[in-house]
């Protein structure tokens, strides 16, 4: 069973049910990650109301300001599916573009949680503050260290189609980042529901 | 399930049946116009009842149509959704588990 | 793709092959890689033994002094834990990677640069998780490590329970590397004809235990996130004094912990479900009963963690509704008790080694699964619960049950790795004096723990009533270990000296049977056609006794893959396998050094225990950081071409 390297060619190798090795481990990766962001949903819902202190979510949190942020994650996921649709039509230059507007999205995304856990900070809020500070941040830190591995991922791609290594046929290290990409927008659709919206 | 050419091309076939990318962007814009209602039903007072279903309702579905139509699920061997759709279905009933562990809601106790 | 590669490579010499110990630590064929997680799983499981040697030396009398109550601490967590993630869970994957490969009729699993990596990341964890002991103190707080006797202010005279978090964290990641790999690889990589009905049950369970791996070990990865963040934060997830509930890590780790429990037993039962019908001589009973009885099980799993909480007060509803679902999960487990049975019913017995220990595994899991069903019942549990009485189960269906199954498959396919075949002689008495060692070293557990002996206890006073089945006890575990003395000579000798095997040493029904042992580096020189269940036996005597068989259309002559299958001779020249590659074991050591050094960080700058917070990391971190990255990269950006056998 020859196994084709994510960057280089990818011979389409014989396989049981016809589906991509890669890809099938791709889902079964986002499969597990379900559990992985469940469970710490799970512990912040559990804890939810649960501060004997504050600063309390009710207080802290600017809505407005986080659905805009919100906004520019799922919007990346609209960039990401472009880039790979166009690198499915064979369209590199369209797709390292693409790929730029969603690393770049994702940053502002970035910028924009950082902006954010530094406006909570300074009003009082922390890992170790209160039961609130502790599973708003494990959280939401989390799935941030998922989006900054998203756009390193994002970022080596771009510099690998620079040395031609992306192409038509090897799209699929394209999709599988996308995956990963839409995944992680996908749980900050969660999150931004369950944590920022549902009343305290 | 057993090996056969036949089979291979179709399943082969039916990934590449990509949506034109107009399709995303209308995607896009179904999920702009389903944020914006969350945040405006977050601010009515008369919905604050039924708040709770509503945005959960409107989450799922963002998470159905980013899923199915950016992920592709939609297009792709079902088996690429039992993957993902069966670990989701498990940790929802042990996070609703836990829930009524800790709360005891539901439990009447 | 293949026919240019072929010419490329045909005329060029081995760009990739490294002799004596490299081409074992760059190796990514599977066959290598499971007899290296064999070999260190054998390793652990001796060092997890003597841990448990102390012990009962120590519970041998009354007052014992051979060691101080701290040390039995550290004793009965580090035994538990090795047992349970160095020893019993790699020896599943030994031949998870040796065997599922052959039986599916493939050349090698989907991805076997994951595979080495998953190795070499077990190896790393389990070295750092027994380097507490050298570095101030081993984990005291049990395998299942409680918060919050866990947590800073009642733990900090050592860094243990810091290095159990980083070596559990990081068995994690090789377990689920693992996992995706054998999912993928059954789904994907079967042999033409070889549906999933057609299967051997061993690769059957194989399927159903990854499936629970990469469920269930992210559930465990996030409590031990949060106890790693309580402890080197100040973070509050268990902290009662700002409103947190410590219960909350019961349930994380027991919704972990159950469906592990069944990742423990269902490959041994897999190996039970090839071995009875080889020795027996008659396909296995019940073959669909048993394979969804397995998935049964492993869905069942997930719906009776709190049965292991049953004495921490959840409150009545929710220890009924447990209890149900607990004695309900005994159903299909006892359904496949009742098929091995049918197997060996009307059979023709052949009574070898491997068929002992499967028989021995009957018996001692059956026994095992009543004192479950026991424990099942809330009120019996709260006299049973914490006691020796819950002791002697886990050891009945733990050593009983898969200790059992994984000595039968060593006994079983140790002629196929080695080509020789382990002496006979040997392997019966070693398989009474496990047998007999064992009864006597837990079967008395079950009174002491009725008569009110408490777990994890260094000491007990005389007079209690619990002298004689202790000292019985400590009697039994040595004659264990003269058994395994035993075992580890004939393994040598037979490694070296041991008969010739063949091809075929137990007139075997599954694939595995069909190629020389060992194998040649590409398992089949011709991909099988599989045209029934036991395909081999088909192919020896013409009818497994299945009965009718089904039509299976078969693929049509022409493809990359049929064009190599033609160049290919019978003597496999031309079969490209995957070259060596050293990314992986980089990317496993840069890993496991950067966990090091996160989770370490106190040890590393020779702060106390405890001191918070831990950050930033220690420079051991960012050095761990590169040299992962570099595996990574390396990894993902490096051609794979194969190379002529």
């Amino acid at each position: 069973m020859a196994e084709a390297s994510l960057g280089g060619h990818a011979a389409a190798v014989e396989t049981t049910t016809g589906l991509d090795h890669r890809k099938m481990v791709m889902w079964a990766f986002l499969g597990s990650e379900c559990l992985f962001f469940g469970s710490l949903i799970s512990t912040y819902l559990v804890y939810r109301n649960r501060s004997l202190t504050g600063p309390f979510p009710q207080d802290t949190f600017d809505i407005p300001y986080t659905s805009v942020s919100s906004f520019v994650l799922l919007m990346s996921s609209l960039t990401m599916v472009l880039a790979l649709a166009a690198i499915q039509r064979g369209n590199v230059r369209g797709m390292r573009t693409w790929l730029v507007a969603t690393g770049l999205l994702g940053s502002v995304f970035l910028g924009g949680q950082v902006y954010e856990f530094t406006t909570f900070i300074a009003h009082g809020l922390s890992l170790s503050r209160n039961l609130f500070g502790t599973t708003f941040f494990v959280l939401t830190g989390f799935h941030g260290a998922h989006v900054t591995v998203g756009v390193v991922i994002l970022f080596s791609l771009f510099l690998n189609s620079l040395r031609g290594k992306l192409t038509r046929e090897n799209s699929l290290v394209v999709e599988l980042a996308g995956l990963y990409w839409h995944f992680v927008d996908v749980v900050w659709v969660v999150i931004f529901t369950v944590v920022y919206l549902l009343p305290y | 399930m057993q090996t056969d050419v036949a089979g291979t091309a179709k399943a082969r076939a039916k990934e590449r049946a990509h949506p034109h990318p107009m399709e995303y962007v209308k995607v896009a814009i179904v999920l702009a116009i389903i944020t914006g209602a969350e945040v405006a039903v977050y601010y009515q007072e008369a919905l604050r009842s039924v708040l709770v279903p509503i945005l959960l309702v409107l989450s799922a579905s963002k998470f159905s149509l980013v899923a199915m139509f950016y992920m592709h699920l939609k297009f792709d061997s079902r088996l690429f959704s039992a993957l993902f759709t069966g670990p989701l279905a498990l940790i929802i009933a042990v996070l609703v588990a836990l829930l009524a562990l800790f709360h005891r809601v539901l439990l009447g106790v | 793709m293949a026919t240019a590669e072929h010419a490329a490579t045909t005329h060029q010499p081995d760009r990739r092959r490294y002799e004596g110990i490299w081409s074992w630590i760059f190796t990514v064929d599977h066959k290598k890689i499971g007899v290296m997680y064999g070999v260190t799983a054998v390793c652990f499981f001796l060092i997890g033994g003597i841990e448990a040697l102390l012990i009962r030396s120590q519970l041998m009398f009354p007052n014992g002094k051979v060691v101080s109550p701290d040390q039995f601490n550290e004793l009965f967590t580090m035994h538990g834990t090795t047992m349970i993630f160095l020893a019993l869970m790699p020896l599943s994957v030994a031949f998870f990677n040796i065997v599922v490969p052959l039986q599916i009729g493939a050349r090698d699993v989907a991805f076997p640069r994951l595979n080495a990596f998953s190795y070499w990341v077990y190896l790393f964890g389990g070295l750092l998780l027994n380097a507490s002991y050298l570095f101030g103190g081993a984990p005291n707080a049990g395998w299942f490590g409680y918060a919050n006797l866990t947590e800073v202010p009642y733990n900090h005279s050592s860094y243990g329970i810091d290095f159990w978090i980083l070596g559990l964290q990081i068995l994690g990641v090789s377990s689920m590397a693992g996992a995706f790999n054998f999912l993928v690889t059954i789904i994907n990589a079967r042999a033409p004809g070889m549906t999933f009905m057609r299967m051997p049950l061993f690769t059957w369970m194989t399927l159903v235990t990854s499936f629970l791996l990469i469920l269930a070990f992210p559930v465990i990865t996030v409590a031990l996130v949060e106890l790693m963040f309580d402890r080197l934060f100040a973070t509050n997830f268990f902290n009662p004094a700002a409103g947190a509930e410590p219960i909350l890590w019961q349930h994380l780790f027991w919704l972990f912990g159950h469906p592990e429990v069944y990742i423990l037993i269902l490959p041994a039962m897999g190996i039970i479900s090839d071995v009875l019908p080889t020795f027996a001589r008659k396909p296995l009973f019940g073959y669909p009963v048993v394979a969804y009885s397995g998935v049964a099980i492993a869905f069942m799993s997930w719906g009776v963690w709190a049965h292991h909480m049953f004495s921490a007060g959840l409150g009545p509803v929710a220890n009924a509704v447990f209890s149900v679902t607990t004695m309900l999960i005994a159903v299909p487990t006892g359904i496949k008790i009742f098929n091995w049975i049918g197997t060996l019913w009307g059979g023709s017995i052949n009574f070898k080694t491997p068929l002992l220990f499967a028989l021995g595994f009957i018996a001692m899991f059956t026994i095992g699964g009543l004192s479950g069903v026991m424990l099942a019942s809330p009120p019996a549990d709260w006299l049973e619960n914490d006691t020796y009485f819950v002791v002697a189960h886990i050891h009945y269906v733990l050593f009983g049950g898969t200790i059992f199954g994984l000595f039968a498959g060593i006994y079983y396919w140790f002629p196929k790795v080695t080509g020789r075949l382990l002496d006979e002689r040997l392997g019966q008495i070693h398989f009474w004096l496990m047998l007999i060692g064992m009864n006597v070293t837990f079967a008395g557990m079950h009174v002491l723990g009725m008569e009110g002996m408490p777990r994890r206890i260094a000491t007990y006073p005389p007079g209690m009533g619990w002298d004689t089945w202790n000292f019985i006890a400590t009697i039994g575990a040595f004659t264990i270990a003269v058994g395994m003395l035993v075992f580890i000579y004939n393994f040598f000798a037979s490694v070296r000296h041991g008969q010739v095997a063949g091809p075929d040493p137990w007139d075997g029904r599954t694939l595995e049977w069909s190629i020389p042992s060992p194998p040649p580096p590409y398992n089949f020189a011709r991909i099988p056609i599989v045209r029934a269940r036991d395909p081999f036996w088909v192919q020896k005597y013409g009818d497994a006794g299945h009965g009718h068989g089904r039509v299976v259309p078969m693929p049509v002559a022409g493809g990359a893959h049929d064009a190599e299958e033609a160049r290919a001779d019978e003597h496999g020249e031309g079969i490209h396998m995957p070259d060596p590659s050293y990314y992986p074991i980089v990317a496993a050591l840069g890993l496991a050094v950067m966990l090091a050094g996160v989770i370490l960080t106190n040890l590393i700058l020779g702060n106390p225990p405890g001191t918070q917070p831990a950050w930033p990391p220690s420079w051991v971190a960012f050095v761990g950081l590169v040299v992962f990255l570099y595996g990574i990269y390396g990894w993902a950006l490096e051609p794979v071409s194969g190379h002529s056998s």
